[in-house]
């Protein structure tokens, strides 16, 4: 059975989630003891609380319970009967020793130790603060560009790199798709001439850069790798990272061109080159972002997001890749929402989660592969149009999370962002919300700092539990992509959605400003708009690169990628040598829609 | 009250792929006893309007997030007209600035709905707005 929200349980829930190794893992070969840690045979138990103290704190529990706590609620009943975090995990009203009584103190370990509940790095902030990345991107390359430029003068320290619908989907500019949608909600981009522009006056050898794009990953790593050839940088001196996580679009986003299966062979394609020739690339983002905003709970969040990490590696391991070759390499993408401590503990959980599926299941040898490095945003689902600067303290709490959490590096929202793309002015403010966090509030000087809270590890150990229960229940079905071709995932964040919008129609759920505490007073925002001289640009850019490049090596290019799409030569080479020859990101999306069909979903609600 | 139940589709045209919104309001306007039918993601305006002329639906919803709406809701608007069904009231939702609303309400779109409405508010302005076709 999956996980049920609000799942009526009592308050001693903590006793019985000591976490154990996931069921159904295969245990790790005898003799062949991993570097880093020293469990053979049965597990040495190592107790955080002495059985003495664990039960006092117990006892005095009950005489408070029958005290103290039986006056003050005789007096003034408590706001709820029950309280459940946003996943629906039970709440207790205080959480004790007693309740932890079973908690092992190596199920936490040192920051950069496994399993790494603590943090991947063992100095985490001291030794270097989480990179701020200011996700960026709309109208023409020029003026992405520029945007570049603007952030990294105001001290952004990662770039990253939003494109539009159509290059999303893989439609040039020019196509009848493309209709109204160019460089609305992201940067357009046809062809390499597009990244010459994008990158311009950008050393690609000193920013690392984030490209958030997915079905036409492969054309948008190829020109990158083009562009940085063009400046002198070859592709084993770049750093950064594109999203090229198929599975949480058809779980999620929603933006593709073929069908799962084919999807992920490019995946795989693009992993596997990148494990031989790109050694500072990570060459997919698991992204929980995406199923996130979909309406997933923070429970389906981890549990989606880790099963499409799992699938991704079982699929790399059929191809003949050793785990280790590539595992160091996947990196993840959190959501992080409001609820404060919940969101906390998915960062820890996660960590712990994937440490354990790396070593014991699949066998990685190698530290580096255990460790789960992560990209956060905060919820831009969870930003409201009325009252938009409330927005601002909205992702202050959130960005708070994420950075308490350890994540290596962060996106914060800005506050019009319900309207339109951010302004300048409003992209400085989320970006100088990271750094009053950094610099400011104190939390970057101790590594995970709500470590040994009981609650923030009651919270870990139950997300912990409840997204193994998902994942289990995954397998079952056959793994990941067959859960998805199934529509399980779809449907049960469907349901979480629809759960939340009632929550809050019916006032059960509070949002300031929209069903509480709202006001008449109008908040103008200035909201950045796009006009369609930026689809004419790009129109008018693309018809002079097809009328000045070499239409017989184009079509040789293409020919040659069709080739590979239709074997199982790997997709890279050619994809390189036709972005090369300025073959479009439509016509090399053409090709793939040739061979594999043009994905469509049902309208199923 | 309409004699028969009313036939809506929910549409989402153009590339973007946030259907969370459409989904829950194709939910909440079948809770609320209405026939609905959802086209799924990335319609052409063409797509949609041959749907529901084929659909023989009363209303259409569009919801679109990805900042095209300028061009997308005049497209369905005069399909329709030019398929002769232009008595299909079209209504709307999504990431739609204010200043945009009045130009689209000139254009003939019924009503847009924008971030923070209630689905209950939708159900209700189609039961006040939107009679049967004849």
């Amino acid at each position: 059975m999956a996980p049920s929200r609000r799942s009526p349980k009592k308050l001693r829930v903590a006793k019985s989630s000591r976490t154990a190794r996931a069921p159904g893992a295969p245990s790790r070969r005898r003799g062949s003891r991993p570097r880093g840690e020293r469990r053979d045979g049965p597990r040495p138990e190592l107790r955080t609380y002495d059985a003495s103290t664990a039960r006092q704190t117990g006892t005095a529990r009950r005489s408070w319970e029958k005290g103290e706590l039986a006056a003050s609620t005789a007096r003034a009943p408590t706001r709820r009967t029950e309280f459940v975090t946003d996943s629906g995990i039970p709440v207790p009203p205080i959480v004790l020793p007693a309740d932890r009584s079973r908690e092992d103190f190596r199920d936490l370990g040192l920051p950069g130790q496994f399993p790494y509940t603590r943090g991947v790095q063992p100095t985490m902030y001291r030794g270097r603060l989480w990179t701020m990345r200011m996700f960026a991107g709309f109208g023409t390359p020029a003026d992405t560009n520029q945007r570049f430029k603007y952030l990294m003068a105001h001290g952004t320290t990662g770039l990253s790199t939003a494109f539009d619908m159509p290059a999303l989907m893989g439609y040039d500019a020019d196509h009848p798709m493309s209709r109204g949608e160019v460089g609305k909600e992201g940067v357009a981009v046809s062809s390499l001439r597009d990244f010459e522009i994008l990158f311009d006056g950008i050393p690609l050898d000193q920013v690392t850069t984030s490209m958030t794009i997915n079905a036409s990953a492969v054309v948008a790593l190829c020109m990158y790798i083009a562009v940085a050839e063009k400046q002198g940088v070859p592709m084993a001196k770049l750093g950064g990272t594109i999203q090229n996580d198929m599975l949480k679009e058809y779980i999620a986003q929603k933006e593709w061109i073929v069908p799962p299966r084919p999807a992920v062979r490019i995946v795989v394609d693009m992993i596997e080159f990148c494990s031989r020739n790109m050694p500072r690339w990570h060459p997919v983002s698991i992204s929980g972002y995406h199923i996130r905003e979909a309406g997933a709970t923070a429970v389906q969040e981890l549990a989606f997001t880790l099963a499409d990490g799992i699938g991704y590696v079982e699929e790399c391991v059929k191809r003949g890749l050793a785990v280790d070759d590539f595992a160091a390499r996947l990196s993840f993408f959190w959501d992080v929402h409001n609820d404060f401590f919940e969101e906390i503990a998915k960062f820890r959980a996660a960590r712990r989660i994937w440490a354990r599926v790396m070593r014991d299941r699949f066998g990685a040898r190698d530290p580096r592969s255990w460790q789960l490095r992560t990209h956060a945003q905060t919820a831009g689902v969870s930003l409201t149009a009325q009252q938009p600067y409330n927005n601002v303290v909205r992702t202050a709490l959130q960005a708070l999370a994420a950075v308490l959490g350890g994540t290596q590096s962060l996106h914060t929202n800005s506050l019009d962002e319900t309207y339109a793309l951010p302004t300048e002015e409003s992209v400085t403010l989320a970006l100088r919300t990271q750094q009053l966090i950094a610099h400011e509030s104190g939390v970057d000087r101790v590594v995970d700092p709500l470590g040994g809270s009981y609650y923030v590890e009651y919270l870990t150990d139950e997300m912990e539990k409840r997204a193994m229960e998902y994942i289990r229940r995954i397998d079952e079905m056959g793994g990941i992509i067959r859960a998805v071709e199934e529509g399980y995932p779809q449907k049960e964040i469907g349901e979480s959605a629809y759960h939340f919008q009632r929550e809050i129609e019916e006032g059960e759920r509070l949002i300031v400003g929209v069903n509480a505490f709202q006001s008449e007073r109008h908040e103008p925002v200035e909201i950045l708009k796009i006009d369609e001289r930026v689809a004419e640009e790009q129109g008018e850019r693309l018809r002079k690169v097809k009328a000045e490049r070499d239409g017989r090596a184009v079509a040789a290019a293409l020919a040659r990628v069709e080739a590979a799409a239709r074997g199982s030569d790997n997709l890279m080479p050619p994809v390189l040598e036709a972005v090369k020859a300025y073959a479009t990101l439509g016509e090399i999306s053409d090709v793939f829609r040739k061979v594999w069909g043009q994905y469509r979903e049902g309208g199923i609600f | 009250m309409p004699d028969r139940k009313l036939r809506i589709l929910v549409a989402k045209p153009g590339l973007d792929g946030h259907d969370r919104g459409a989904k829950i309001i194709a939910r909440a306007l079948r809770d609320a006893g209405m026939e609905v039918i959802y086209t799924g993601l990335h319609q052409t305006p063409e797509m949609i309007v041959s749907a529901a002329v084929q659909e023989d639906v009363d209303a259409i919803g569009l919801s679109i997030m990805s900042g095209a709406h300028m061009t997308l809701f005049p497209a369905v608007i005069d399909l329709l007209k030019s398929q002769k069904a232009g008595d299909i009231e079209v209504f709307g939702g999504g990431i739609i600035p204010d200043d945009d609303i009045p130009q689209l309400k000139k254009l003939g779109v019924a009503e847009i709905f924008t971030p923070g409405s209630s689905t209950q508010d939708i159900v209700q302005w189609i039961r006040q707005n939107i009679q049967p076709r004849a």
